[in-house]
């Protein structure tokens, strides 16, 4: 059995909607676990006050690695066929710029949004209301932004091939920056914890 | 048990065993879908088919709407990521259920009124939308997703959006403390 089983024809379109239920089930009780469902915790993670935000994530991020890493190592699962977004340099760093003020102006990302808004937070609800309207206002100025949309594109590319590096190297780097930033996150906490004790 | 224990929210777990657990959601996607998780696709999903409804001839001509709606064959809201959200919500809904945390609340920094925070959350929202949809994808698409497979654009948008948020966070303070 070789993995990714749907690219390999082994799941149909019908039970493939099952299973995204069931996966993003998961992934909401795992957010909402977390507290990542909260507003307020979120934003601590740009005071300096609660890293669950980093942890979280750097956290899923790696272990997501390390497994895609060994799988694919051992010929269980086909990379070739794992669909990776193509890069276009300059959209997604000012996205992620845009993106990042949204993101403390509002309280949360899309996916806390509606963990927040399935939790009762009407303040979440809103969210998602301002995230839907904003979509179509991107749409409906496609037109105008599409120029710098497909600008810079660097294709399906990822810092494996982009810096030459062998692939177990490239994950024991990130995997050690992570760790860093735990550590880092850590000591951050308590220093902030005490000096809101003095 | 008593009242006040029903009623009593939960401490939240461990933010590394959560993060483990999710980081297995998302190898789990990986193999056996060949893709990864993700959230703001399926709200356009759900714009676009609202902008078709509305005037399907306009949602024909840009090719923004036209990419989420398809050829037609099928409903543009049987997709994925769309069952995958009904899932997030679902998932959100069990495990504040369970924790005794969901409820109707607003959540928001002592500093601000309700009516503040809620224009601010809706601002926050549009701003956002554009981030993630240049970007093209979110922290669930690009960050997580992209992040795990060492993609390089993902890599640039999560370091991005830490920069944009902590740039930003001084301005907005007295939103949350």
């Amino acid at each position: 059995m070789n993995g990714p089983f749907y690219e390999n024809g082994w799941i149909g379109e019908e039970a493939s909607l099952l299973i995204a239920l069931i996966i993003g089930l998961a992934f909401g009780f795992f957010l909402e676990r977390a507290g990542l469902g909260s507003a307020r915790k979120l934003a601590a993670q740009f005071y300096g006050r609660d890293l669950t935000v980093f942890k979280m994530m750097f956290t899923a991020i790696i272990t997501a690695m390390i497994g895609v890493y060994w799988l694919s190592w051992f010929g269980l699962l086909n990379l070739e066929l794992v669909y990776l977004t193509p890069t276009y340099v300059m959209p997604q760093i000012i996205g992620g710029l845009v993106f990042g003020i949204g993101f403390i102006v509002g309280g949360y990302c899309p996916g806390t949004s509606c963990v927040a808004s399935a939790t009762g937070s009407i303040d979440g609800i809103v969210n998602v209301i301002g995230l839907l309207l904003g979509i179509l206002l991107f749409g409906e100025l496609y037109p105008y932004l599409e120029t710098f949309y497909n600008s810079t594109p660097l294709g399906q590319t990822t810092m494996v091939e982009y810096f030459d590096l062998p692939a177990g190297l490239m994950v024991f780097i990130l995997v050690m920056v992570a760790l860093g930033g735990f550590w880092l996150s850590e000591k951050l906490e308590a220093l902030n914890a005490s000096n809101e004790g003095e | 048990m008593t009242k006040g224990s029903l009623k009593q929210p939960q401490p939240y777990w461990n933010p590394y065993l959560c993060g483990i657990g999710l980081g297995l959601v998302l190898l789990t996607t990986f193999v056996v879908m060949g893709r990864g998780i993700g959230a703001s696709g399926a709200m356009t999903s759900v714009v676009s088919v609202g902008v078709n409804a509305v005037s399907e001839t306009h949602a024909s001509a840009n090719a923004f709407y036209a990419g989420y709606l398809g050829d037609g064959t099928v409903s543009p809201l049987k997709d994925w990521l769309v069952f995958e959200v009904l899932g997030v919500l679902i998932g959100g809904f069990l495990s504040g259920i369970f924790a005794h945390r969901t409820k109707l609340k607003v959540e928001k920094g002592k500093s601000i009124s309700r009516n503040g925070r809620f224009l601010f959350s809706f601002v926050g929202g549009i701003i956002m939308a554009f981030g993630t949809k240049l970007a093209r994808g979110c922290t669930s698409g690009q960050a997580l997703t992209g992040g795990a497979l060492m993609n390089v654009g993902s890599w640039l948008f999560m370091i991005s959006l830490f920069a944009g948020a902590y740039g930003m966070a001084w301005f907005v303070r007295r939103l949350w403390i």
